[in-house]
């Protein structure tokens, strides 16, 4: 296994699907010349040619459906979004067109479609370039959404994505690209739809994706101090949601912490406790407790920013509120 | 043989007033062929109305009554391996693209056997055999697509076109806007129609726009814009023909400017006139009626007869009645259909 950065684990399953796939192309604002502007497509366009690695005007709404049409007609567009903010501008194609093409021509045409690019805050980025988008994105039937946290997911999932003939949705987390990781080599594939319990331990449950699963692999390092060991459920794909892997470690902890990135109203959080209430509620010795961002636009100055996101500290708060400790 | 024999030296020495003959027989084979899709998508309309006003047709239901001659003209012109995508005044466009009026009425009726399995309704008609990509219901938003087959024909070096429907209301959108620019920018083989019938739902043109000479819009894009008499099945004929071979051979797109005007409200569910225009308005522009226009020329040049004409009429009522009998016979939707066709189910 080779030690690679998230950034060039999908470079690699980029330029596998690209060769293994010639109806497979690259549309997006810097994706060629520039080689990405977060260096995620570096090198592709010597590599394929400007047919398949297409700059485009900065035209969100625009190029999500050029991909849209074209997929329609049996290519298989990967578009990327500079940055998920951007991509609220394309929010009709991904969400009118693209989710709802198969049902809506009575499973006529199909969107094998990968829509993808960075989600979630960075630093001091403020208000417009600071969001999580994972709740938004899976409400809609019709997508599938995923946000891996590791290199070897990252990799893995992005050849799955562009494998299915569905519009995926792919959730890079900003923060997350200088990151390293194991990641196989040769043909590595990680199906969509699996969570990933990325650490064991018996005392509580936490589930988490993207970013926060670094966040939670923190907030174990530490606890573990405390002789409390904790069980870490990366969902991975968020629609469709690893239920099952939620329920297992539930059923064994009887405890459980969901954190994420993003808000807490209608979140993604809200919807694990749906399920654990649900199915678990025998299995519970604590009410489930949910660490987000505080309910504000994303503020600049560094100590506003830094109380409104999500961390290991107030991971850690939440655990011990559920085990009952201080 | 003897015919053949006679015939024999005309064979060889080819002329001009054989070629005529010919062509006249076709051009008013062709005169009666436009004729035929343009009664039957308006007895089509008249007979979804009638459904829509018994309960039978549900939801929103847009008519094409008075713009035929833009879709007949249009698909007059193309190949079967063509592309068409439109919005939600759709179904006129469908049945001249060549769907039968048995999936499409029964598309409109919510039954199983609709061309989208009755999931999709009257702003939702595909048809995959047919390249016709679908009836869209939000203004301006299936623009894009067409630049995307558009790109898809250039990827893979075909030399089919794309032709898209929109109302004039919709130029004012971003969507068109990004499309149209990405289309010149990159050369793509889509031809861009404004069926201008002058309104945007109740919203006249005067009222929306700026600049009401629509087809100026193609200049910000290097792209050629022309604005044609849509009432004037040929007019169409003639520009579309155009467009097609310039998208066809040089890969380019075109705006045209289709000046029609719809006979009927936005929607069943509004007046033909009273509101945001007038009865005089209306009765005036009914006056340039596309079925009228050219049955007069066909009269004009005595190749239908009375009795020709009523043949025809009566075998494109005939259809829609079977199309509605063949609607209102097919099955609802079996409930467990709810939940198909949400995603592929493989994952190759």
């Amino acid at each position: 296994m080779a030690l690679i950065t998230y950034r060039d684990a999908l470079t690699q399953a980029l330029r596998e699907e690209l060769t293994r796939d010639e109806s497979v192309f690259l549309m997006g604002e810097e994706v060629a010349q520039y080689n990405g502007a977060y260096k995620v497509s570096k090198g592709l366009l010597d590599e394929f040619g400007p047919m398949r690695i297409v700059d485009t005007p900065i035209t969100e709404l625009g190029f999500a459906g050029i991909g849209v049409g074209s997929a329609m007609v049996g290519l298989r567009p990967i578009i990327e979004f500079m940055t998920w903010n951007f991509a609220l501008l394309a929010l009709d194609q991904v969400v009118n067109a693209a989710a709802k093409m198969l049902y809506m021509s009575g499973g006529q045409f199909s969107m094998p479609m990968v829509f993808r690019g960075p989600n979630g805050s960075a630093l001091q980025l403020s208000a417009q370039h600071s969001q999580a988008w994972e709740s938004w994105l899976a409400h809609i039937p019709g997508l599938k959404v995923i946000t891996p946290a590791t290199p070897a997911d990252a990799k893995g999932l992005l050849k799955s994505a562009i494998r299915d003939d569905n519009p995926v949705v792919f959730l890079e987390g900003e923060m997350l690209y200088n990151t390293k990781g194991e990641v196989p080599e040769g043909e590595h594939v990680v199906p969509i739809g699996k969570a990933d319990l990325k650490r064991e331990g018996g005392d509580c449950t936490i589930v988490a994706h993207g970013k926060m699963v670094l966040v939670a692999l923190q907030v174990a390092d530490a606890l573990a101090k405390e002789n409390i060991a904790v069980d870490i459920v990366d969902l991975r794909t968020i629609r469709p949601m690893d239920v099952e892997a939620i329920a297992t470690s539930v059923q064994k902890t009887n405890r459980a912490v969901v954190l994420e990135e993003g808000w807490e109203m209608c979140g993604v959080g809200a919807q694990v406790v749906d399920f654990i209430q649900r199915e678990c509620f025998d299995d519970l010795d604590a009410p489930v407790v949910r660490v987000h961002q505080a309910d504000t636009p994303m503020p600049y100055a560094k100590n506003l920013e830094k109380a409104a996101k999500p961390d290991a500290a107030k991971a850690i708060a939440a655990i011990k509120k559920v085990m009952y400790l201080g | 043989m003897r015919r053949e024999s006679t015939r024999k030296p005309k064979q060889e020495m080819p002329t001009k007033t054989d070629n005529a003959e010919k062509s006249a027989a076709d051009q008013a084979a062709l005169r009666k062929e436009l004729l035929r899709s343009m009664l039957l998508q308006r007895r089509f309309e008249e007979r979804a109305a009638e459904a829509y006003a018994l309960g039978k047709i549900g939801g929103f239901c847009h008519l094409y009554i008075g713009q035929e001659a833009i879709s007949a003209g249009t698909m007059s012109v193309l190949r079967p391996d063509d592309y068409v995508v439109t919005s939600y005044r759709d179904h006129g466009q469908a049945i001249a693209r060549g769907m039968s009026p048995r999936s499409v009425m029964a598309e409109l009726f919510g039954r199983v056997d609709g061309c989208s399995g009755g999931k999709g309704g009257s702003m939702h008609l595909f048809d995959k055999k047919v390249g016709f990509l679908g009836g869209h219901g939000i203004v301006g938003g299936h623009i894009p697509l067409a630049a995307g087959v558009g790109w898809a024909i250039k990827y893979r070096k075909g030399d089919q076109v794309c032709v898209c429907f929109f109302g004039e209301a919709a130029v004012n959108i971003g969507a068109f806007h990004e499309a149209l620019n990405m289309a010149a920018l990159w050369n793509l083989p889509a031809i861009f129609v404004i069926e201008n019938n002058r309104y945007g739902m109740g919203t006249a043109i005067s009222r929306s726009t700026a600049n009401e000479d629509v087809k100026t819009r193609a200049a910000a894009y290097r792209m050629i814009g022309e604005s044609i008499d849509a009432q004037d099945v040929f007019a169409v004929r003639d520009a579309m023909g155009r467009a097609v071979e310039l998208a066809r051979k040089e890969g380019k797109p075109t705006l045209l400017e289709m000046r029609t005007y719809r006979f009927m409200g936005h929607s069943m569910s509004d007046a033909a006139s009273g509101t945001y225009r007038s009865r005089e308005e209306l009765e005036e522009s009914m006056k340039r009626d596309p079925i009228v226009i050219l049955h007069d020329i066909m009269r004009a040049n005595n190749e239908l007869s009375d009795g020709e004409f009523a043949k025809l009429d009566e075998e494109q009522k005939a259809i829609c009645q079977d199309a509605w009998d063949f609607a209102e016979a097919s099955p609802e939707p079996p409930l467990d259909h709810l939940y198909t066709d949400v995603l592929v189910d493989t994952t190759s």
